[in-house]
């Protein structure tokens, strides 16, 4: 088990270095000048841009300017932005943001989704099966801006001024009640995805030899659904949490921008605005990396889940 | 209209004059679009202590079904059992309450598989599948389980019970699995235990293996076996009756060594014919000419005439009853006495 992690972070060396150096030329690519755009409207004096660029490696040719950032990441330095901030230090003020965001949204799917998954496969072919079925197709089909400002009037404005305060209408000042009602919307399409995964996981599962073999050793219902079926359910829940972990983390933009939270995607969007290089490329490494790591959790999750499956 | 008491559940133990197990003129329906199918159409028989009764029979004649719905673990709906009894010890099981069905059901009739492979459960350990029987309905701790489900191994002979009792299922050759699926089976000692096809997945050596397991078990423990097979060459060493279904129905019933002297069904013939033998080689095999019934558009009469060397007019109008042709024997063919000529010669 320990030499397959070993080699499994191995690999994620080639795919980290091509990630980066694809951000990297595609930021390199876009049309304006980073140093002009630092000083907006008015005009720099030509002395102070000659010092930028050359500061900033700018007049050095593009695989000279990548190997620059390169070995700068390997020790630890991902830059810092024209302003002469850190990057790490934008980015550790963001992150923890989306990764609370992410992670209400990735508990939130697993409760709620799995949840009504298990609860519509039991009843499958009933009029709660198909009532879940309906909100599902609700949910995917609604897009996130729709669901996002419908629930923040709702949720947010409407219940507080019926003298309600649940849920805070923007903003990260209120701890982890901030982030119920961005969860909730930033899942909303997963969620409806993964009840429908569970639901016919378990379906299928629960027409198997051995849940016929279990029904047959006598045993009760409860242990049968709870304990021979949702075990092998799960598997396929696994991937996809696993999956969704990296496109929660990445794809929050316009969630954070309706509830105005301040997380990598606000960032990561004034960056490329910016032309800041060094700030999209970091936050896209480290996406790339949980992106890596979270897979690999779920093909070790695999091994736990399943015992015929040994990584050697 | 009589007032009726829930049946009280039969003692272990001996049960009187009634036999162990008697499935009386079962009937088993399917609900499907193209209407309701008749998988099981007045199907009897009965089995005592201590003996082994085979049911025959080709794919889709009912035999799984009738065995399954002894067990009661027919998916209800789309099927529907509108008529019969099955009577353990002489309780309708039919008419028992769930909760009381439950209390029979793996703990004193017991049922084991074809493809122990996919029959057991792939994420848990073979000795946390058995002992679930003791934990689960006798309440006994998961240690004294795991006790148990080496002893288990042991009687059912699997080599280095001890070390393999936390193994899974995919680790095993297909004879040892079958052999976990009869340890779990035989857990709690049922008086009863079904065996559907147990041997049809394996090696025909490891077959023999299995089936004189079986056999051993039996004699042990004086249950009863119902042992379900379509293939005629396993029965004849370790069954003491037959019944031979074709199309949901028993078409003939007898002791072994009857049916194989002398067959008084065409069908049974025809099976029995087409047992490949040694004498015969070079030979072209017998094959039953024909397929097996719809059983959605069953043939008018007797459903066997379309296949049958035997027919007549009558065959193709009227279905024929089950004759009683001996005191332990029947066949439901109107010219039974043709075929067992027919057999003699």
């Amino acid at each position: 088990m320990g030499r397959y992690i070993i080699r499994r972070l191995v690999q994620a060396i080639p795919v980290l270095l091509g990630a980066t150096l694809l951000i990297y030329a595609i930021v390199f690519a876009l049309p304006g000048d980073p140093v002009a755009a630092l000083a907006g409207e008015k005009r720099l004096d030509p002395h102070i841009v000659d010092v930028l660029r050359e500061q900033y490696h700018l007049n050095d040719p593009f695989l000279v300017q990548y190997w620059h950032y390169l070995t700068g990441l390997f020790r630890g330095d991902f830059g810092d932005t024209f302003a002469g901030v850190p990057v790490t230090d934008i980015m550790a003020g963001k992150f923890q943001v989306t990764i609370n965001l992410a992670a209400t949204a990735l508990v939130m799917e697993a409760v709620i989704g799995a949840g009504l998954g298990l609860y519509a496969a039991l009843r499958h072919g009933k009029a709660q099966d198909s009532m879940i079925l309906g909100a599902t197709l609700v949910l995917i089909s609604v897009p996130t801006l729709v669901t996002g400002f419908m629930l923040q009037l709702l949720l947010g404005v409407k219940l507080k001024q019926a003298g309600i305060d649940l849920f805070p209408v923007a903003g990260v000042a209120e701890g982890l009640r901030s982030y119920l009602l961005p969860g909730f919307v930033l899942a909303g399409a997963s969620i409806a995805y993964l009840t429908r995964l569970t639901r016919t996981s378990l379906m299928e599962t629960l027409r198997a030899d051995y849940i016929r073999t279990a029904v047959a050793k006598g045993l009760p219902r409860r242990r049968v659904v709870g304990r021979h079926a949702l075990r092998n359910a799960l598997i396929p829940l696994i991937t996809f949490l696993g999956a969704d972990l990296g496109t929660l983390m990445g794809g929050a933009v316009i969630t954070e921008a309706i509830f105005n939270l301040p997380g990598i995607g606000q960032q990561l969007f004034t960056s490329v605005y910016l032309r800041e290089q060094p700030v999209v490329v970091g936050i896209v490494t480290v996406l790339v990396l949980v992106y890596i790591l979270a897979n690999m959790v779920v093909d070790l999750l695999y091994a736990v889940l399943d015992p015929r499956i040994r990584y050697e | 209209m009589k007032k009726t008491s829930t049946p009280v559940l039969p003692a272990r133990g001996v049960a009187g004059n009634e036999p162990l197990l008697a499935v009386d003129n079962l009937h088993v329906e399917f609900a499907t679009r193209q209407g309701a199918v008749k998988a099981v159409n007045g199907v009897s028989y009965a089995l005592n202590p201590g003996e082994t009764l085979a049911v025959l029979g080709e794919s889709g004649s009912g035999k799984s079904v009738t065995a399954q719905a002894i067990m009661g673990i027919l998916d209800m709906p789309p099927a529907r059992i509108p008529r019969g009894e099955i009577r353990f010890k002489g309780t309708d099981l039919l008419r028992l309450p769930e909760d009381a069905r439950s209390q029979i059901r793996g703990q004193r009739i017991a049922m084991i598989f074809q493809d122990a492979l996919s029959a057991l459960n792939p994420v848990f350990t073979v000795g946390s599948q058995i002992g679930e029987m003791f934990q689960v309905h006798r309440g006994t701790s998961r240690r004294d389980a795991h006790k148990k489900a080496i002893e288990l191994m042991d009687r059912v002979r699997i080599p280095g019970a001890r070390q393999r009792v936390n193994d899974y299922p995919h680790q095993f050759s297909g004879g040892m699995r079958q052999r976990i699926m009869i340890a779990m089976a035989i857990a709690l000692d049922p008086e009863v235990l079904i065996a559907d096809e147990p041997t049809t997945a394996l090696d025909v050596t490891v077959q023999a293996q299995i089936m004189e397991l079986l056999a051993e078990l039996r004699r042990e423990s004086d249950m009863g076996l119902i042992l379900i097979t379509h293939d005629l060459g396993v029965v004849a060493d370790v069954a003491d009756k037959i019944a031979v279904m074709y199309g949901g129905r028993i078409v003939e019933n007898a002791l072994v060594h009857d049916i194989y002297r002398a067959p008084a069904h065409p069908y049974a013939k025809g099976l029995l014919d087409s047992i490949p033998r040694v004498d015969q080689k070079g030979q072209e095999l017998y094959a039953i000419k024909g397929m097996p019934p719809n059983l959605l558009d069953m043939p008018s009469g007797c459903s066997f005439h379309p296949r049958c060397p035997y027919r007549q007019d009558i065959c193709v109008t009227e279905a024929p009853p089950l004759y009683e042709i001996g005191p332990t024997r029947n066949s439901a063919c109107h010219y039974w006495r043709e075929v067992l000529d027919g057999s003699h010669g």
